[in-house]
């Protein structure tokens, strides 16, 4: 068989169900906004998204769970910037409605 | 001095005219400051002259006293005299500073052409290069006539042909642990030009044990970065990256590609700040990162963490010295070569391997084949042998049965899709890909695949000189 390769795909999607299952227990959900940069940009193919995740969730629970959407992702988790609304957030920081959270994995080009 | 030889009277009164407003302007700069330095508080003085002092910017009182410009420098500078935030004391801190700039390419093009204009005292120039046709669309400092000779004499040549006053000192060596701090102990203000990781590491290490500013900036496609670290207690690079990325997340303009007025522009904003820097004024960018996003014509400055008390370069307890930098192996640290030659991957057995002339004699004497071409399909574009499937490693998963389709067209409808038949042959741009592309046919049962070794930089070298290489 020679049609029997589009598996890496469709794990996509497992995000999405964990937000639907927090909604259904009553807690409340906030939509922040990530940016992509340089290698992040690559790897997702896009340089923005929507996220929703549930109240409380931190800086460091938004990445991983980008990196589930995108196990590409893993590749730079090590070595980035990741600003909070254009600052510095330690991991333990907990996004609000609306932040913007920026993946910068440095550029070594010149 | 230079402009005397064959001036006519009116040029001359002309030239006196205007030095005389400049000078007057200058005078009237001079007093204004006097005065607002009386009004002063010792105290806060103090505390000024410490900080400056620290960080080995020429203190602007120095200047004042013992360093009148020359006429010939209060006309060339003249522009910059009248900037009320400049003025003279700036223009002095800038004609005493030196820079030394690594890397004489995309960044250090225009970075090297501002700081020879701007009458930066003295100007290093680190390089090891020759000038090649596909740098020039960015790398504009250089000419054509220049194709094949030393970039560090290129460079040189360009920015005393801008300013013969500046002192340009040509370093035609590359940037190595073992010279580094001998080089980089003569100037006061890094400019990090450099095109690869290893070389951020060790430079911004160098920087740290020297206790210089550096000014960072990065291109690659449409985006770029720029920091100055190492600067009034701000981070340096290793406060922010202290893991090296992995090889795969580390991307070269000569793979990836980059538009050229990209990294002119990050290389200008380098030499902003390094001007910033030596003529102590303004805000330089520490402790911030620029961000800029040519499609989207957008720059984004975000702050970043401060200084790491952990950091193994600058932090409380690092034991980096003068000797251990030098013993250091950043090539290993990074697992990427400091040099920007290619990587170079031996993955297949050479039974699995044939040369570009093997393959030109196969095809010429009529042997049936397959040739899958795994280049991204933009490369494609540019340029590809006849007859090639283009099938882009990113997608061969999705597409193996193409190429099945391709040998059964090619050797009738003898068997599945073991190719045993009609031969494959897998090319690329320099041969890595065709490589991870037979590895994974192999795995596939494709067991005849071949890849071509050295891809078509090889064919154009031992085969067709004339096929066009990019
Ligand atoms: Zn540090």
């Amino acid at each position: 068989m020679t049609f029997g390769f589009k598996i890496l795909s469709t794990p996509i999607y497992t995000g999405e169900n964990m937000d639907s299952k927090e909604e259904g227990n009553g807690s409340k959900s906030v939509e922040i906004k990530v940016l992509f940069f340089a290698r992040a940009r690559d790897l997702t193919g896009m340089t923005h998204m929507p996220l929703e995740v549930s109240q409380g969730t931190t800086a460091h629970d938004c990445l991983n769970r980008l990196i589930v959407k995108f196990p590409g992702l893993e590749e730079i988790r090590n070595c980035m910037v990741l600003a909070l609304n254009e600052e510095y957030a330690p991991g333990s920081t907990v996004v609000k409605d609306r932040d913007e959270l920026a993946i910068i994995p440095p550029i070594s080009g010149g | 001095m230079d402009s005397n030889g064959v001036s006519s009277a009116s040029d001359i009164r002309r030239e006196i005219a205007s030095l005389e407003a400049a000078k007057a302007q200058i005078e009237d700069r001079i007093s204004t400051l006097q005065a607002q330095l009386s009004n002063c508080s010792s105290n806060g003085r103090a505390k000024e002259e410490i900080e400056e002092n620290r960080f080995s910017a020429p203190s602007p009182t120095e200047t004042i006293s013992d360093g009148q410009l020359s006429a010939d420098m209060i006309y060339r500078y003249s522009r910059h005299l009248l900037l009320p935030s400049f003025g003279v004391e700036a223009q002095a801190n800038l004609l005493k500073a030196s820079v030394l700039v690594i890397g004489a390419g995309g960044l250090g093009s225009p970075a090297l052409l501002y700081l020879a204009a701007c009458g930066v005292g003295r100007v290093g120039i680190v390089d090891h290069d020759v000038v090649e046709l596909n740098n020039l669309h960015r790398q504009i400092i250089h000419t054509e006539a220049y194709i094949g000779r030393s970039k560090v004499e290129s460079a040189a040549a360009a920015c005393r042909a801008i300013n013969s006053t500046v002192q340009i000192v040509e370093h035609k060596e590359a940037f190595r642990t073992s010279n580094a701090v001998e080089i980089m102990s003569k100037y006061d203000i890094v400019v990090d030009a450099t095109d690869n990781v290893p070389s951020r590491y060790m430079i911004s290490d160098c920087c740290v044990v020297l206790g210089k500013p550096l000014i960072s900036g990065a291109a690659l496609g449409l985006e770029g970065q720029l920091t100055v670290y190492n600067y009034n207690g701000g981070p340096c690079y290793r406060c922010l990256f202290p893991t090296p990325p992995p090889t795969t997340a580390c991307q070269r303009c000569a793979d990836s590609g980059v538009l050229g007025v990209v990294p002119g522009i990050i290389g200008c904003l380098q030499a902003l700040e390094a001007i910033k820097v030596a003529g102590a004024i303004g805000e330089p960018l520490s402790g911030r990162m620029l961000l800029f996003d040519a499609l989207s014509a957008r720059i984004r400055i975000v702050k970043i963490r401060g200084r790491s008390l952990q950091c193994e370069a600058c932090g409380e307890n690092t034991t980096l010295t003068p000797q251990k930098f030098r013993d250091f192996d950043y090539e290993k640290f990074t697992q990427s070569p400091l040099s920007t030659s290619p990587l170079k991957l031996n993955l297949l057995p050479t039974n699995a391997r044939i040369t570009s002339k093997e393959y030109n004699e196969r095809n010429i004497k009529g042997e049936a084949h397959v040739l899958v071409d795994v280049r991204p399909s933009h490369h494609y574009k540019i340029i590809s042998l006849p007859k090639s499937l283009n099938i882009p490693l990113a997608s061969l998963e999705a597409r193996l049965w193409e190429i099945s389709a391709a040998l059964g067209r090619d050797e009738g409808d003898k068997t599945e899709n073991d190719g045993s038949s009609a031969s494959l042959y897998v090319i690329c741009r320099r041969g890595n890909d065709s490589q991870r592309a037979v590895e994974y046919l192999h795995k596939m049962g494709f067991t005849s695949a071949k890849d071509i070794v050295g891809g078509l930089e090889s064919w154009a070298n031992d085969v067709d000189p004339k096929f066009p290489t990019y």
